[in-house]
């Protein structure tokens, strides 16, 4: 079986690389609309007065973790095929996989613009700063980290996920476990579930690499002291 | 100048943190708000720059009325230090000096050397220290950096909440000296927070004592120690005020004139009767520069020996500018607890003497004749 899936390795690179592309690109483009999505409301629920609201969001950010994936493509699928857009394939996997990235990116942004030192805000106010300014030049600099270890969390957790979205024809590296399934294909299905696995920790080593890359430097001195 | 008018702050929660709260400080003027904790200083001096919006009066700058100004061109104009000195920990010390003067829009060359401007005024190295992050500093070079950024833009008022608190008490006596020297080369009107009336009376020219929300004593240091308007007051600062007082003065106000001088030359037996004839049991031997020797007791003129051989060098002199406090303390130090005063030539200028100071003190108090006890001369 090993062998096997070594051979078919050897024998098709094109076929795996096509399918790891694929599956790349369905998570990128799901994790750069939950990353939009999801810094812009946690920038808005993080504001003044808002906390009921923030609480809201976050519990529905949660609930909507608690899908089974194959149900939220089903459910999905409803929706676009009424909306008589295309409801299987590319569309309704990144559909589902920004929900699923949203809530650890909304939620890391709301908590680390709440933590911000009231010292530092107060300090920024009392100097003039107007209230764009304390965001973008204290409290988004400071809370950059910790936005990138949610986005980190979403995108590793979404090459998993994104695996089942070949069920319903997005491609990617759930194809070859799918098939392999169908077949009998012990192989294929090794060879699907290894690329998953190893993708999840290169993307992860290049993720932790970019939040060290995005923590500012004099934050980052104080980490490692 | 600041003016304010009936300022009344009421929390929204019923908390009545200032009442009625009407004071004026002065162009160039050091005025610390002082009181126990929770009195209203914080909240009086915030809403100097409407970090706190008041509930009802009005504050004045430079003749002004605050709330007609837009919010943050007012905070851009005073300088501002708290407590907690809030640096941004992710940008470097001279773009925390000059956060004001990038808000400001200043060029980027003009925000680097007013940055290494500020750092020498406090002390520090620019070229040591203007690229370093806070988290690369002491608790007591933050303080400066916290200090040189409220002076970022120049602004003509500062206010700052305890900006030496947090620190070990000999950094934070350094810190208040180095500030009263750059406070004597900047002179700024300055709204200074503090729950510590020695940094009170060291630091202010005024002090606003509140109780509970209310301005108690609006007066001076040496008023509000010598004449305190009453009972709390006088509790505030304490049952020894007198000593506190001593900072006050300098040894030049004090001082006399010393009472018996000899000379290198003169004969033990020819002093020993001038001794005898002021009823003193000392004399301050000077050379021909006016020089201070030191000290002649009867004791030294016993064995007759020439005076250029009992010379002893005196242990602890005083200079003119030398604050009583430290010239008590010295007094105890010297061999018979008199004080010579020398001027900035190193001549002999006067003399101090524990009765000679309660007398001159004594004058200020508003209660000596009542006492009786005090410090026998
Ligand atoms: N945001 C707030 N809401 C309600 N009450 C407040 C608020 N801020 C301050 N207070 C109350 O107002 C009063 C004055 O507070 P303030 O901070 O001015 O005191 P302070 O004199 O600066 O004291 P400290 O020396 O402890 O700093 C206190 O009773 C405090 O509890
Ligand atoms: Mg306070």
């Amino acid at each position: 079986m090993w062998i096997q899936a070594w051979n078919y390795l050897l024998n098709h690179p094109d076929k795996i690389l096509g399918w790891t592309l694929q599956h790349l690109y369905i998570i990128l483009v799901a994790n750069v609309a939950a990353a939009i999505i999801g810094i812009l409301i946690g920038i808005y629920i993080s504001g003044k007065g808002r906390e009921h609201i923030a609480e809201t969001v976050i519990y529905f950010a949660s609930i909507m973790m608690t899908i089974p994936s194959l149900a939220l493509y089903g459910i999905l699928m409803g929706i676009l095929s009424l909306l008589s857009l295309p409801s299987i394939g590319f569309l309704p996997v990144v559909i589902a996989l920004t929900l699923y990235g949203l809530l650890p990116i909304i939620r890391n942004t709301y908590a680390a613009i709440r933590e911000v030192d009231p010292a530092m805000i107060e300090a920024g106010r009392g100097m003039g700063m107007s209230e764009k300014q304390i965001l973008t030049k204290v409290k988004l600099p400071l809370a950059v980290p910790i936005i990138m270890a949610g986005l980190r969390q979403a995108v590793v957790m979404n090459i998993g996920i994104a695996a089942i979205g070949s069920y319903i024809g997005a491609g990617g590296l759930g194809q070859p476990i799918f098939r392999g399934i169908a077949n009998y294909r012990t192989d294929l299905i090794l060879i699907g579930a290894i690329c998953v696995s190893l993708l999840s920790i290169i993307v992860d080593m290049i993720m932790g690499r970019l939040e060290w890359l995005t923590t500012p430097k004099g934050v980052r001195i104080r980490r490692n002291q | 100048m600041i003016k304010l008018e009936h300022v009344r702050k009421i929390f929204t929660d019923g908390t009545e943190a200032v009442k009625d709260l009407s004071l004026e400080i002065g162009e160039g003027e050091f005025c610390v708000f002082l009181g126990p904790s929770g009195c209203g200083k914080t909240t009086s001096m915030k809403m100097i720059n409407r970090l706190i919006p008041m509930t009802s009066g009005k504050i004045y700058i430079q003749g002004v009325d605050t709330m007609k100004l837009n919010v943050n061109e007012l905070r851009r104009g005073i300088g501002y230090a708290i407590q907690n000195i809030g640096l941004f920990p992710h940008l470097t010390v001279e773009q925390n000096i000059a956060t004001v003067p990038m808000l400001k829009n200043w060029s980027r060359a003009k925000q680097r050397s007013r940055a290494e401007e500020l750092l020498d005024l406090v002390g520090m190295d620019p070229g040591i220290f203007i690229d370093r992050y806070p988290s690369e500093l002491s608790g007591g070079q933050q303080q400066r950096i916290g200090v040189a950024r409220s002076l970022g833009a120049d602004p003509p008022i500062l206010l700052m909440d305890e900006p030496f608190g947090a620190i070990d008490p000999i950094t934070r006596v350094n810190l208040q000296d180095e500030f009263l020297k750059i406070q004597a080369k900047i002179k700024k009107t300055i709204a200074f927070v503090t729950h510590d009336i020695n940094e009170a009376i060291k630091m202010g020219d005024k002090i606003v004592l509140m109780k509970d929300g209310e301005l108690v004593q609006y007066s001076d240091p040496s008023s509000l120690l010598y004449t305190p308007k009453n009972e709390f007051v006088r509790n505030f600062v304490g049952a020894d005020r007198v000593l506190k007082s001593l900072r006050l003065h300098k040894a030049k106000d004090v001082m006399q004139k010393p009472p018996l001088l000899v000379q290198i030359g003169e004969a033990p037996s020819r002093i020993k009767e001038r001794m005898e004839k002021n009823m003193l049991k000392w004399a301050m031997l000077v050379d021909e520069n006016e020089h201070f020797l030191g000290w002649i007791t009867p004791d030294d003129l016993k064995e007759s020996k020439r005076i250029k051989d009992i010379i002893k060098p005196p242990t602890v002199t005083a200079t003119l500018g030398t604050p009583l406090n430290e010239a008590l303390s010295m007094m105890f130090n010297s061999v018979i607890g008199t004080l010579a005063v020398l001027d900035d030539k190193k001549r002999l200028a006067g003399v101090l003497s524990f009765q000679h100071m309660r007398d001159v003190l004594g004058q200020y108090m508003d209660d000596s004749k009542t006492d009786t006890g005090g410090i026998q001369g």
